[in-house]
């Protein structure tokens, strides 16, 4: 009987060893650990063993048992670690396959430009303030130090509005979001007209001036205006300020100049140049070899503004700047049409 | 304005000083360097990383191969007609060359010539512009053999060496040219263009740069001296003047100059005036120009034995006035203008002469008989277009001259200007403003100039008619103005200094506070910010105001003469303003925010379009129209935001497989006497497929109704409303009847969307594939203020039921939902539908509603028979309202 049991145990092995799957396992337990299994009918025929035999057979029968037991589960974990092998190697991606994508949003570039000059802008205090599209000539010029026929009128040609009866102040779609200075500081000295406040503001907004459509020139486009008045602001601030600004808005080192320009509605003018972020100021097609990009207008408000806005100019003082959005885009991302931005062409708006 | 630096130099001594330092100078001052052209003097030379300043051109000519050589005989080519040899002095040798120069031509075989003539020779190696070349190509001037004669050198033509651009014969300088000098320092030069900005139109003028250039570099302005000898009568013996307006004509001058030989002017004016961008006519012309370019007052030359014959030679009259309508003249572009009571002119008593300031009349105009050329523009007279016939003394020169000088209204000559389309250089100055004081400068730097180069004799005095003298400017400055608007703390003393620099007449008086404190005697040079400074204008300026204007003005000189870059850089230090914030703007940009985190792409379009393009979507009656549209598709403003972003789609209709736009922005309402309304709207239009189509998934379904209303319902909750409300309407004309809503929050109807009806999509190319429009009152939507709170977080499970209900087809989903909710309480806390059948199974004119209940309780954990309860209830309630039955 002992002999038959280690017949029964080595069969029993021999038969695990060309085992390979849980389904070929499966039946190997059965046949080997099963109620009919050669090992279950030794137990089973204990009741025909002598009473000397029991113990012994009884005790190499468990041996026998508890040996199979363990290469069962010996087995069971090795055909588990292989059929994991293959699948996880059966299950291999091509990584290189194109990702599901899905159909998302963006902001119009003018947009998303605007808000990063308005934040920038709303740090150093200076609140949006929005005003019409469709103004008068007197908002629009008058008001502004532009009287009529005035040789800078030239340089904003006007859409006109037709409009009866207003030969003496025409009805026109704002050249400049500057006629939002006027609104601002009545508004602003409305709120104590003997002592009126300080102004920070920044006045976003479409202009129009008549050109012919090109890869250069728009009708319309853009401008964000900044307006500080106070009293004691002086040019050493507009300085100070426009220099913060361009920091933030170009880089701790963008390095910038000014020079001395012509605004009707300032006094005294300049125009900021920073250092050609292209070329890095060696000169390039971008900045026209000068090595400075023109990047804003600016100027001390012109006593004829600050009185029409209600500002004593003998207290009062202040200063502005004006930019174009689109024209920072096209300069930061070398866009040589500026037809692209009304164009509202996909292909040009995913770039963004 | 193209400025020679040769001509600079007269007036200023910039010694020490390269190009560059001088373009820098102006350019921070407010006089832009556009662009520096070299013409022979050595241009700078950029190392690798080395920074640019400007934009350049031109070319340096080599001081060792190019230099001034006489002509002391012109041979003929032993193989060529057409080409001459040249036996020519370089200042050490002999040399033989060959041209093929026309102008030196008529000397072939003459022999040694009386007078050699002077030119550029450039020699074997100097690098050149190629003359025969299209446009502006360099060379190096190489050994060749041509015709059989050895060529290694050669004399140049204006071309050749970057002049201009005349490649018609080779340059004849002047005689006193030194022979031997290399060409650059002889007549080297570099020309400056500067940007005239419109209040600087004193500085259109040479004298004008180096007067700022005087004024940034603490250097002296050297002006011109002018002094000449009369002879003959005096001209107010010959000629009056009789100024009809004069706010429009404030001075009118003459000087005469008789015995005049008209010819050529000397080369290196000749030079000048090209490297000035003006075409030398002859030396009375030039004259006008030279004298223009330098001081700035433009000049016209008449011809005064035309006038004296008009006048049936008795004393000329000149008159200034406005033209009568329809009154003619022909110019000297020989154009026959029609005038209008607008145009200032200058007549004589027999008729006009001249357009004032802006254009001469053909027939009184310098004539030079040797040539059939007259005008500036150098454009032939048409037969028949000059009156020649009538003067008995046309077919010889002109001999006397008539020189006018004057002062116009600016703002009338640029009106005539822009009216007859006639820019010019006189016409450039004068619609800026030329201060009248010029017109008397001018006139006399004119006759000067005529004399020194034609041989005439210039008559004693000037008529001079001057009866509106422009007010000086007078602008009191205190250091403390300087301070309070410059921020820097500048002495009287530095103050005057500076601009005195660009001839502001100053004068100090000590404040009697800063007197009384101190009885010692003040230091001027010490910050004394009480005391005042009386500021007068120069003569040459009309741009500084009076009062707080003047002190802008004058403080605008002091900060620029100063110099920008050394105002320091501070930050303000004012009270604070009052914080208003812009609480529209913010909500549009929260609004921004949500509709692309839906997906959308945000376009702008154009304000402005027409009507027939937006009445594809919607007609109005009314629009606000554009009075001077640059094309008819852009004639009036838009009134529909839908149309537009419509139009955008449509563009891009074949570009992706799925199109989702949004617009923010206003549309105009026209409104009777006043400024038109402009509302903000929002725009959507949608079109495409639903999914992103990807490698392994295809055919998604395309985006329709209730795609955009699933949007709405998120942007509408992503505001912060909870009463949201939609109801079909047949009455937004665009839309599908059947497939649009009207969305209602708070009960307020805020906008409409829909599917975009059929007969409009029929006017666009829109592809197959439903078109979803909706268009929002943004005024309306900002004005309803949101009310809603956080719920709180349930703790304790929910059961979750499906029923399904059968209704008649009439009975509207959203009824359904709100007697669920209602009926269920709080303890029903969400409702979704999540089928709907018809067919067989439930019959016709029937439909099946599935939905799947929440039902959950804050305080405890729900029961099934409390869920029951509930579902019993709702089942009864829709079954009383709606007839709706239970689906099994």
């Amino acid at each position: 009987m002992l002999d038959k049991l280690s017949e029964i145990e080595k069969t029993a092995l021999d038969a695990l060893g060309s085992v390979q799957d849980a389904s070929s396992l499966d039946a190997w337990r059965v046949a080997q650990l099963g109620r009919s299994s050669p090992l279950m009918q030794v137990f089973s025929g204990f009741g025909a063993l002598s009473k000397e035999e029991r113990p012994i057979v009884g005790q190499a029968a468990n041996k026998v048992k508890a040996a199979l037991e363990a290469a069962l589960a010996e087995k069971t974990e090795a055909v588990k670690r292989s059929a994991l092998e293959r699948s996880l190697s059966g299950e291999k991606l091509d990584v290189t396959l194109p990702g599901r994508t899905i159909h998302h949003g963006r902001l119009h570039p003018s947009t998303q430009q605007l808000r990063r000059v308005l934040s920038i802008l709303a740090e150093m205090g200076f609140q949006v303030y929005t005003s019409r599209e469709v103004e008068t000539d007197e908002m629009n010029f008058q008001l502004l130090n532009f009287p009529p026929h005035h040789p800078a009128r030239e340089m904003q040609d006007s859409f006109y509005v037709e409009a009866e009866g207003r030969e003496e102040n025409p009805v026109l779609m704002r050249t400049h979001t500057s006629p939002g200075q006027i609104h601002a500081m009545r508004e602003f000295a409305a709120m104590n007209p003997k002592d009126p406040p300080s102004i920070r503001i920044a006045l976003p907004g479409m202009c129009f001036r008549y050109e012919q459509i090109t890869a250069r020139s728009e009708i319309q486009f853009n401008q964000v205006e900044g307006l500080a008045v106070g009293k004691g602001i002086t040019f050493s601030n507009l300085k100070g300020t426009l220099i913060d600004f361009a920091h933030r808005m170009f880089g701790q080192n963008a390095r910038t100049r000014f020079r001395a320009s012509y605004f009707p509605f300032t006094e005294p003018s300049a125009e900021m140049d920073v250092e050609c972020f292209v070329c890095g100021g060696k000169g390039c097609a971008v900045c026209k070899n000068s090595g400075w990009l023109e990047i804003l207008g600016c100027g001390m408000v012109h006593p004829v503004v600050l009185q029409n806005g209600g500002y004593d100019p003998k207290i009062y003082s202040g200063f502005a700047w004006g930019m174009g959005p689109e024209r920072q885009l096209m300069l930061r991302y070398k866009i040589e049409d500026i037809r692209y931005f009304w164009g509202n062409d996909v292909r040009f708006l995913e770039q963004f | 304005m193209k400025i020679p630096l040769s001509w600079l130099k007269d007036f200023i001594d910039l010694d020490g000083l390269s190009v560059e330092d001088i373009a820098r100078k102006l350019t921070l001052a407010g006089l832009e360097v556009d662009e520096i052209k070299y013409v022979g003097l050595p241009m700078p030379v950029y190392q690798d990383g080395e920074k640019h300043e400007f934009k350049t051109s031109g070319i340096a000519w080599d001081k060792e191969k190019i230099v001034v050589a006489e002509i002391r005989e012109v041979n003929p080519h032993p193989n060529a007609d057409r080409l001459t040899l040249l036996d020519l002095f370089d200042g050490q040798q002999a040399q033989t060359v060959l041209t093929g120069a026309p102008n030196i031509f008529h000397l072939k075989g003459q022999g040694k010539l009386p007078k050699p003539i002077k030119v550029a020779y450039a020699k074997e190696g100097a690098a050149l512009y190629d003359g025969h070349a299209e446009g502006l190509q360099l060379m190096t001037l190489k050994r060749a053999k041509i015709r059989g004669v050895d060529s290694y050198s050669m004399v140049c033509s204006e071309k050749e060496l970057g002049i201009a651009e005349d490649h018609e014969g080779i340059i004849l300088l002047d005689d006193d040219a030194p022979v031997g000098m290399p060409l650059a320092d002889y007549m080297g030069d570099a020309v400056l263009d500067i940007s005239i900005l419109p209040n600087m139109a004193r500085n259109a003028n040479v004298i004008g740069v180096a007067r700022e250039l005087a004024a940034l570099t603490g250097r002296e302005l050297k002006k011109p001296a002018i002094k000449f000898k009369t002879s003959g009568d005096s001209i107010d013996k010959l000629v009056s003047i009789e100024i009809t307006d004069p706010e429009l004509n404030p001075r009118f001058v003459l000087g005469l100059i008789r015995d005049v030989e008209i010819k050529p002017s000397p080369y290196q004016i000749q030079r000048r005036l090209k490297l000035a961008g003006m075409r030398p006519i002859n030396n009375i012309v030039d004259a006008t120009n030279y004298a223009m370019l330098e001081l700035g007052e433009p000049l016209h030359a008449f011809d005064y034995d035309v006038l004296k014959e008009r006048a049936g030679n008795k004393n000329v009259r000149i008159i200034t006035r406005t033209a009568k309508d329809g009154e003619k003249l022909i110019t000297l572009d020989g154009v026959d203008r029609k005038l209008t009571s607008m145009n200032m002119l200058v007549c004589d008593e027999s008729g006009p002469l001249s357009i004032a300031g802006v254009m001469g009349g053909a027939e009184s105009e310098v004539y030079d008989a040797s040539k059939e050329v007259l005008d500036a523009k150098g454009i032939e007279l048409k037969a028949g277009a000059t009156p020649q016939g009538k003067i008995s003394i046309r077919g010889r020169s002109t001999t006397t001259i008539l020189l006018e000088g004057a002062a116009w209204n600016f703002i009338n000559i640029r009106r005539t200007a822009k009216q007859h389309n006639l820019p010019s250089e006189a016409s450039f100055r004068f619609s800026r403003g030329v201060h009248p004081a010029l017109a008397e400068q001018g006139v006399k730097r004119g006759l000067q100039l005529m004399a020194e180069w034609s041989g005439g004799n210039i008559a004693p005095g000037l008529v001079d008619e001057y009866p509106l003298k422009p007010k000086d400017s007078v602008v009191e400055v205190r250091p403390k103005d300087v301070k309070r608007l410059l921020g820097i703390e500048l002495s009287a003393q530095e103050i005057v200094d500076l601009l005195e620099r660009l001839e502001f007449k100053c004068k100090v008086r000590e404040s009697e506070i800063g007197n009384r404190k101190s009885s010692k005697k003040t230091d001027s040079r010490l910050p004394t910010p009480d005391s005042q400074i009386t500021v007068t204008a120069p003569p040459h300026r009309l741009d500084i105001g009076q009062g707080t204007i003047g002190l802008a003005d004058v403080l605008e000189e002091v900060a620029r003469s100063y110099g920008y870059d050394r105002i320091p850089e501070t930050r303000m230090a004012d009270a604070l303003p009052p914080q208003i914030g812009n609480p529209v703007n913010e909500w549009e940009e929260h609004l921004r925010d949500l509709l692309v985190a839906l997906g959308l792409q945000e376009v702008v379009t154009y304000r402005m379009t027409s009507v027939e393009r937006e009445s594809r979507v919607i007609a109005h009656n009314e629009y606000v129209r554009i009075a001077n549209p640059i094309a008819p598709e852009k004639s009036i403003l838009r009134r529909s935001l839908a149309a537009s972003v419509l139009d955008a789609l449509e563009k891009n209709i074949h570009l992706s497989e799925s199109l989702s736009f949004f617009e923010i922005g206003p549309v105009f309402e026209p409104l009777k006497n006043d400024l038109p309304n402009e509302p903000r709207r929002l725009a959507v239009a949608m079109t495409g497929l639903r999914d992103a189509a990807a490698w392994d998934m295809k055919d998604s379904p395309a985006l329709d109704f209730y795609d955009m209303k699933g949007r709405i319902e998120l942007l509408l909750s992503g505001l912060g409303f909870t009463d949201i409300s939609f109801a079909s309407t047949d009455s937004v004309n665009y839309l599908h009847p059947g497939k649009a809503a009207q969305v209602q929050v708070n009960g307020q109807a805020v906008g409409a969307f829909g599917e975009l009806h059929p007969l409009v999509r029929e006017k666009y190319e829109l592809g197959d594939a439903p078109v979803l429009v909706a268009e929002f009152d943004l005024e309306i939507l900002r004005g309803i203020a949101p009310m809603y709170a956080i719920a709180p977080v349930p703790e304790f499970p929910p059961i979750l039921e499906d029923i399904a209900v059968i209704v008649d087809e009439s009975v509207a989903a959203s009824r359904l939902e709100v007697l669920i909710r209602q009926t269920g309480g709080k303890n029903v806390t969400n409702v979704r539908l999540f089928d709907v059948y018809r067919g067989d199974q439930v019959g016709a004119g029937k439909k099946s509603l599935a939905y799947s209940l929440t039902y959950q309780a804050a305080d405890k954990t729900m029961t099934d028979a409390e869920a029951a309860a509930i579902r019993n209830k709702i089942v009864k309630r829709l079954e009383q309202e709606v007839g709706a039955k239970l689906r099994s």
